[in-house]
């Protein structure tokens, strides 16, 4: 088995898109979650709105990818509301299961096949990224480092990461803003928060709409990536970017993104690793233990007990501070 | 102010349900009822035997097969017109009959390097189709391609029966009704464990849906692996589930609560748990979905308009039956009103000598059975896979939330409410969209009356 190659491999997914992704997706959840104490378990939903707006306003209406991307992040804004109005006034447990619910509905609508004529039903859209990748500066193989990516994940990267380190920064500013006091006053003790006569509703809502527009970004970044389908915004989308937001450490600039880059490289050296060890003739793992189709599982019952004993023994994650955490929100 | 924002939201909502109920109706059409309840598997599509057609050097040839879906195997249809345009300018480039294997065969004149790029229509005469049939997606009627490749370009239309007669509304409410309440019955059992867990944890249980499978699972393993009687597996499976509710109470959640773990870190626990369980389901039965060795096929008997089958009474009764014992219990024994005690205020229960740790462990033992009751009974009616519990999870939630987190009677009443609705709506929606259906009323539920049907008015936020 070779060990470096897959070494190597692992390093280029905990870099590529796919932990761009993820990554957006936890610093949106950051905002909600990790600040507000808002349990946002729908930021699938919020994902699905932008990836499929933009892509039915190309492929569908035939419209320009770019007022498809303002639409998707319009599409995010009336989620968040129509999200929040009913929610955010109830427990914690409430808002989880309503955002779950709605992302479950989203998810059913666009993969109806009798609204293929909209979204595609279960086959999703396809080619309709072709105004971004024409702006690809790229031309061949990038990498160095021994690592090497294609140019069309290359430019994805470029802008993906990009998008990351800018709403980086935009946490970093905004939560050591009178306003981003107030959000962590919210997620500690909500009621010395209103009695001190701020709306909590409101910025409730603010936190809601700006963390969805965040997974917006994601969405619109899967959309480039893989193509939109209903299969690429499921629920367990959000339950791994509560892993990496976790992971990383909540209520940490930098949580979502170191969490990401671990969670990546987990994932996948784990995926190649159980994928290698069942292969070939001589198999290091008998074949009547796990088949290679087994392996493929490895890595989620790892990350279904990783998510467990990091929530019991470590809820601040790597980076996170205990005291910053106060992890019963509502 | 806040009953204003409240009507524009609901306005809001009411409106987007329009919208997507007028466009799903517009695209789809209204659908058949389906007489499964719930069905979370697809019916298998009857094998259609595509017939070979040769392809030949340097022609490109329309070709396309008609084949009536059915019968299982596909019928062939014969005597169809056909007729091929050109999409540009609507010129009639070729016209043919299908044959006696139901196939049709066109080919474009000149020769395959021309005809590349080209755009053609394929049009089906609907009134050369054998009485009573019809396409199965009337949108066939016209298709349209582009030619990229050389060689045949293959065209397939599916044709089903003629929906006509319509079964009568009335008839059509009824047969719903039955199937929905065929399937509350299950999901009751599952909502009941749920909210027992609840009303005295305050737990929200992610992994609840993996609990419905568990039963399912345990019950196939004795049913096949063993081969002990289908029944007999099944009242193990429930024997087995109860175990597991207490091993995990004992060795997760007890351990937990002592060391005051939040109730929201334990509900992310019960996500990683669910992942953790989902996958090792899936390592162990695989991805394909299970029947069991017995009444896998049972003949549906007519009860004046309604189809139900012997299996799905005994399956409704069995579930009634124990949602009357499990509720009778909670009301009069002594067991069952130190649990109402807990559920109501852990502190004084203790204080007035009751023992909550033990009552939290009966309760995981007991609402985990009925979980796996569920599953076990969801999958002698439907069959089952790794995903089972999951799929319903959502509905699970729904149907406690709309009778009232927390409380006995809620949790019935709403799987009742979410079960009924769930059929009865597929008479406006497509059946696929029924689920979603059930979710956007427990979202507007939650509008109005946050605390439920039968939940008191108090403060949930």
């Amino acid at each position: 088995m070779d060990i470096a190659n897959q070494l190597t491999l692992a390093l280029e997914q905990a870099f590529g898109p796919s932990a761009i992704i993820i990554c957006l997706a936890a610093i949106g959840l950051n905002v909600h979650f990790g600040y507000t104490g808002l349990l946002n378990f729908g930021q699938a939903g919020f994902m699905a709105v932008a990836g499929y707006g933009v892509a039915s306003i190309v492929s569908t209406w035939g419209f320009s990818f770019w007022l498809g991307l303002l639409v998707g992040l319009a599409l995010t804004v009336v989620l968040a509301l129509l999200l929040g109005i009913p929610t955010l006034r109830l427990r914690a447990d409430y808002l989880a299961i309503v955002t779950i619910a709605a992302a479950e509905i989203i998810r059913f609508v666009v993969g109806a096949s009798s609204l293929r004529g909209y979204f595609g039903g279960q086959d999703g859209l396809q080619q309709y990224t072709g105004s971004f990748f024409a702006l690809n500066p790229y031309s061949s193989q990038m990498g160095g480092l021994g690592l090497s990516w294609s140019k069309a994940d290359f430019w994805i990267m470029t802008v993906g990461w990009g998008l990351v380190v800018l709403f980086s920064l935009m946490i970093f500013l905004l939560m050591r803003s009178p306003w981003g006091r107030v959000l962590k006053g919210i997620r500690e003790d909500e009621d010395a928060v209103r009695s001190l006569g701020k709306n909590v509703y409101a910025y409730k809502m603010q936190s809601l709409v700006i963390g969805g527009v965040i997974g917006g970004f994601a969405g619109f970044v899967s959309g480039l990536y893989q193509s939109v389908q209903p299969t690429n915004f499921a629920t367990d989308i959000t339950f791994f970017a509560y892993t990496v937001l976790l992971l990383g450490g909540a209520a940490r600039v930098l949580g979502p993104l170191a969490g990401a880059v671990i969670f990546w490289f987990l994932i996948s050296f784990l995926d190649n690793f159980f994928s290698a060890a069942t292969s070939g003739d001589n198999p290091l793992i008998p074949t009547a233990l796990m088949s290679h189709q087994q392996a493929s599982l490895m890595r989620f019952v790892f990350l279904g007990v990783a998510l467990m004993l990091l929530m019991i023994y470590r809820p601040q994650g790597i980076f996170g501070d205990r005291r910053e955490l106060a992890i019963d929100g509502r | 102010m806040r009953v204003r924002v409240t009507a524009v939201s609901a306005l809001f909502l009411g409106v987007l349900i329009a919208i997507l109920v007028g466009g799903a109706a517009q695209a789809g059409g209204v659908r058949a009822a389906s007489g499964n309840p719930a069905d979370l598997t697809e019916a298998a599509a009857p094998k259609c035997p595509r017939e070979k057609i040769a392809s030949k050097d340097d022609v490109i040839q329309i070709v396309g097969q008609l084949s009536d879906t059915r019968t299982d195997p596909c019928t062939p249809v014969s005597g169809v017109k056909i007729s091929v345009e050109d999409a540009e300018n609507g010129e009639v480039i070729g016209e043919a009959t299908t044959g006696e294997d139901g196939t049709f065969v066109v080919p474009l004149p000149g020769a395959a390097i021309d005809n590349l790029g080209r755009t053609v229509t394929v049009k089906i005469d609907e009134g050369s189709l054998p009485k009573g049939s019809v396409l199965t997606d009337p949108s066939d009627v016209e298709n349209t391609k582009r030619i990229v490749i050389e060689g045949n370009i293959s065209f397939t239309f599916p044709i089903g029966p003629d929906p006509s007669p319509p079964t009568p509304v009335w008839q059509r409410v009824i047969q719903l009704l039955v199937t929905g309440l065929i399937f509350s019955s299950m999901l009751a059992l599952g909502a009941l464990g749920l909210s027992m867990i609840f009303g005295t944890t305050g737990l929200t249980n992610f992994a609840h849906g993996e609990l419905v499978t568990f039963g399912a699972l345990v019950a196939f393993a004795f049913d096949a692996g063993v081969g002990l009687p289908v029944l007999v597996a099944g009242v193990l499976a429930v024997v087995v589930s109860g175990a597991f509710g207490y091993a995990q109470d004992a060795a997760l959640w007890r351990p937990l609560r002592r060391r005051g773990t939040g109730l929201i870190a334990m509900m992310i626990v019960t996500i990683g748990l669910s992942i953790f369980l989902r996958s090792l389901y899936q390592y162990f039965a695989g991805s394909d979905n299970h029947n069991y060795s017995q009444y896998a096929t049972v003949e549906p008997f007519s009860v004046g308009p309604v189809d139900v089958t012997p299996k799905e009474l005994l399956v409704t009764l069995l579930a009634v039956v124990v949602l009357v014992a499990v509720t009778q219990a909670l009301q009069r024994t002594r067991m069952g009103k130190a649990t109402r005690a807990v559920a109501d205020n852990p502190a004084l229960a203790s204080a007035s000598g009751i023992n909550v740790e033990r009552v939290i462990s009966v309760v995981w033992i007991g609402g985990t059975a009925l979980a796996g009751l569920s599953g076990f009974l969801l999958g002698m009616t439907q069959g089952f896979d790794f995903q089972l519990g999951f799929k319903i999870l959502l509905l699970i939630f729904a149907a406690v939330i709309l009778g009232g987190l927390g409380t006995i009677w809620g949790a019935i009443v709403g799987s009742v409410v979410v079960g009924v609705f769930i059929e009865l709506s597929t008479l406006v929606i497509p059946s696929e969209l029924k689920f979603a259906g059930a979710l956007a009323v427990l979202i507007v539920v939650m509008l109005f009356r946050p605390q439920g049907m039968l939940g008191r008015a108090e403060r949930v936020g």
